[in-house]
């Protein structure tokens, strides 16, 4: 008995390190949560005061009054906006061209990154390389030859696509084709190789293969590259800004900045407007291709 | 349905052979199994026979048609992948009916067919579910039923049991050979475990570096193995391997293990064994079975040794025993009542009438 009595009086006196799992875990949980709020805070302040000045007079925003308030609401900011033609044409611009340069980057970038993938032929992983290089290359470093190449096609063909809203839809597609193939390249490569020889054996052609089993089970990847190449083309500032000038072809980013700003006149209440209603298609697509995309990213399991 | 031929064909990638000629005549309804340890080529001579890889040399017939050239989908067989390889996005109906809508099959047509396969496999109430949905053995299941559904020619199993669990896989083992034994249709299997290979085959064939080292029925590799090599990849637990070498005492010819140990030769083996030169440096190939404990008469040709046993595994109706001989580890089966203890002594028998003699240099059973 006494021994026991005397095990028992040295055991605590180890040093105890002993830390379960859970407390492990809601620590973690705490810092996340703190640097989740940092961020939160970081990103959503500058929206925020967006949304304040919106909503605020041109006498408002430069009267000496605390700028974290309204005093007097008013939508009159909205009202003007969406009332002026000009403003709807820049966004139905921007709507043109995102939406042709979506379905453009996708008809070029799936197949592509297929025949990449999954099509062995001499030089394809070298290819696969170089499509993602091209990606590196800046716009800052293109948007000059890009520009003395149409000047120059305008020149010998007649043909004038400089300052028209279309000529983006053949500059974006540089941008989101490297890209978009890359990631599909990324997607088709995780397929099993057993899944197209399950579908050739079967009897579908390489086309079929493509349509019927990879961009289903790609479906993730997919959605993934179309978010990217819609926000690509969305928020695209330089190339519309040398490639458009006369205001009928603007884009939203640019047409804001570009009427709203008179001389050295800002029109704050405006600018700001218009820059929200310009950031809610990309949020409104986010909102609504983010389920989507989270269900497709838990399925699709071939094995167990 | 139909036959196969493989008339020396080779896989070359590179510089590596991966399969170096080989022949192979598989009859109508027959079910064949290629066996061998990994990288002996029989999964690459599955795919080649599937379309999958291009041959090198050679010719591979399909019902008397050469198929060198002809792409999968028009050589009509069916494949079962090891990871069942089932698309993910459809049913169960659908992946079944994936290769019948493409050919345009009716639809009625198609039904039918998906029902009967169903209920041949035991799938009638998973048909509308995703494979995600399903277990191992039921995506298995599935994964055959797509296979039955083409009606093809030839099936093709690429080691269709080896993702599944040790009970799953002899339960999947005896639903093959049910449902070949309702199809009929001419199987290709291939597996390396020996195991799956012997219960399912026909005819096994067994592969090594590329080229087969035998083709025979189960029984036929068991008991009458043609070389070293699948002498001891049939049968488990393998064969033992013992140097000896013959010499003729007393008028009888005797195979000598050790200084102190030898063994006389019944007299069909003594009469097969005669023309072998005394000096060769030989095996002595005797499965566990033929090394059991002594019996108080044994039989002609049973010989009794003592030795002292290294370890014993008791598995119920039988127990492993382990012992020393000559630098081989031994492997024996004795009765459960024989009373092998781990490290104890025990007399043995070695049936000598069921015995292998194979050249040491050149793995060649005489």
């Amino acid at each position: 008995m006494t021994s026991t009595v005397v095990i028992d009086k040295a055991a605590p006196s180890r040093p105890v390190q002993l830390r379960s799992m859970s407390r492990d875990r809601a620590w973690a949980l705490k810092w996340s949560y703190f640097f989740l709020t940092l961020f939160a805070i970081f990103s959503l302040v500058p929206p925020l005061y967006m949304v304040i000045t919106s909503l605020k007079t041109s006498a408002e925003i430069s009267a000496a009054t605390n700028p974290w308030w309204v005093y007097h609401p008013t939508l009159s900011n909205y009202v003007e906006l969406l009332t002026s033609n000009q403003f709807l044409t820049f966004f139905r611009n921007s709507a043109l061209v995102s939406i042709f340069v979506v379905t453009i980057t996708m008809l070029i970038s799936v197949p592509a990154a297929f025949a990449l993938a999954r099509m062995r032929f001499w030089g394809s992983a070298t290819l696969a390389t170089g499509v993602f290089l091209t990606y590196l290359i800046p716009e800052t470093l293109l948007f000059l030859p890009l520009f003395k190449m149409f000047a120059a096609f305008g020149e010998l063909t007649g043909i004038q696509l400089i300052n028209k809203w279309y000529v983006l839809l053949i500059i974006y597609p540089t941008l989101t084709v490297p890209f978009c193939t890359w990631i599909m390249i990324g997607y088709f490569a995780s397929i099993p190789k057993e899944l197209d020889e399950a579908a050739i054996i079967d009897g579908a052609s390489w086309f079929q293969t493509l349509t019927r089993i990879f961009i289903p089970v790609a479906m993730p990847g997919l959605i993934a590259a179309t978010i990217f190449a819609f926000t690509v083309s969305w928020a695209q500032f330089l190339y519309p800004l040398v490639f458009t000038t006369s205001t009928d072809q603007l884009v939203l980013p640019v047409g804001i900045v570009t009427t709203l700003i008179k001389g050295d006149v800002f029109a704050w209440g405006q600018i700001m407007t218009g820059a929200l209603l310009g950031a809610a298609p990309p949020l409104i697509i986010y909102a609504f291709l983010m389920d989507y995309y989270i269900a497709g990213l838990t399925a699709g399991a071939t094995k167990g | 349905m139909a036959d196969v031929t493989l008339r020396k064909v080779v896989k070359k990638y590179d510089d590596v052979l991966a399969v170096r000629g080989i022949d192979l005549d598989i009859a109508d309804h027959e079910f064949v199994v290629l066996v061998g340890p990994s990288g002996c080529g029989k999964s690459t001579t599955l795919r080649m026979i599937a379309g999958l890889e291009d041959i090198t040399d050679g010719d591979i017939m399909i019902g008397g048609d050469i198929v060198n050239d002809v792409p999968p989908k028009d050589r009509d067989i069916a494949m079962v992948f090891q990871n069942y390889a089932l698309y993910p996005h459809m049913t169960v109906a659908e992946n079944m009916s994936f290769g019948l809508r493409l050919k345009r099959y009716p639809k009625a047509e198609i039904k039918t067919r998906i029902d009967e396969a169903a209920r041949m496999l035991d799938i009638v109430e998973l048909v509308d579910r995703k494979p995600k949905q399903l277990s191992g053995g039921q995506r298995q299941r599935v994964a055959m039923g797509r296979a039955i559904v083409r009606n093809p020619k030839v099936f093709l199993f690429d080691e269709p049991l080896s993702n599944l669990d040790a009970k799953l896989r002899v339960q999947m083992r005896i639903e093959i050979k049910k449902v070949h034994q309702k199809v009929r249709t001419t199987t290709v299997y291939v597996t390396h475990d020996q195991v799956e290979a012997m219960t399912l085959a026909d005819r096994v064939v067994v592969m090594n570096h590329g080229r087969i080292e035998q083709i025979g029925t189960p029984n036929e590799l068991y008991h009458k193995p043609a070389t070293k090599f699948v002498a001891s990849f049939i049968g488990s637990p393998a064969m033992n391997f013992i140097p000896c070498r013959l010499e003729e005492s007393g008028g009888k010819l005797h195979v000598r293990i050790t200084d102190r140990l030898a063994f006389p030769l019944p007299p069909a083996r003594a009469a097969r064994y005669q023309s072998v030169s005394r000096t060769d440096r030989l095996l002595l190939g005797l499965r566990p079975e033929h090394i059991t404990e002594a019996s108080a008469h044994p039989e002609p040709g049973v010989e009794n040794f003592d030795t002292v046993l290294d370890v014993t595994e008791p598995m119920g109706m039988e127990t492993l025993i382990y012992f020393a001989l000559e630098g081989a580890q031994i492997c024996g089966r004795v009765n459960p009542n024989a009373g092998a203890v781990d490290g104890g002594p025990l007399r043995l028998a070695v049936d000598l009438n069921n015995m292998h003699l194979l050249n040491e240099g050149t793995g060649a059973v005489i």
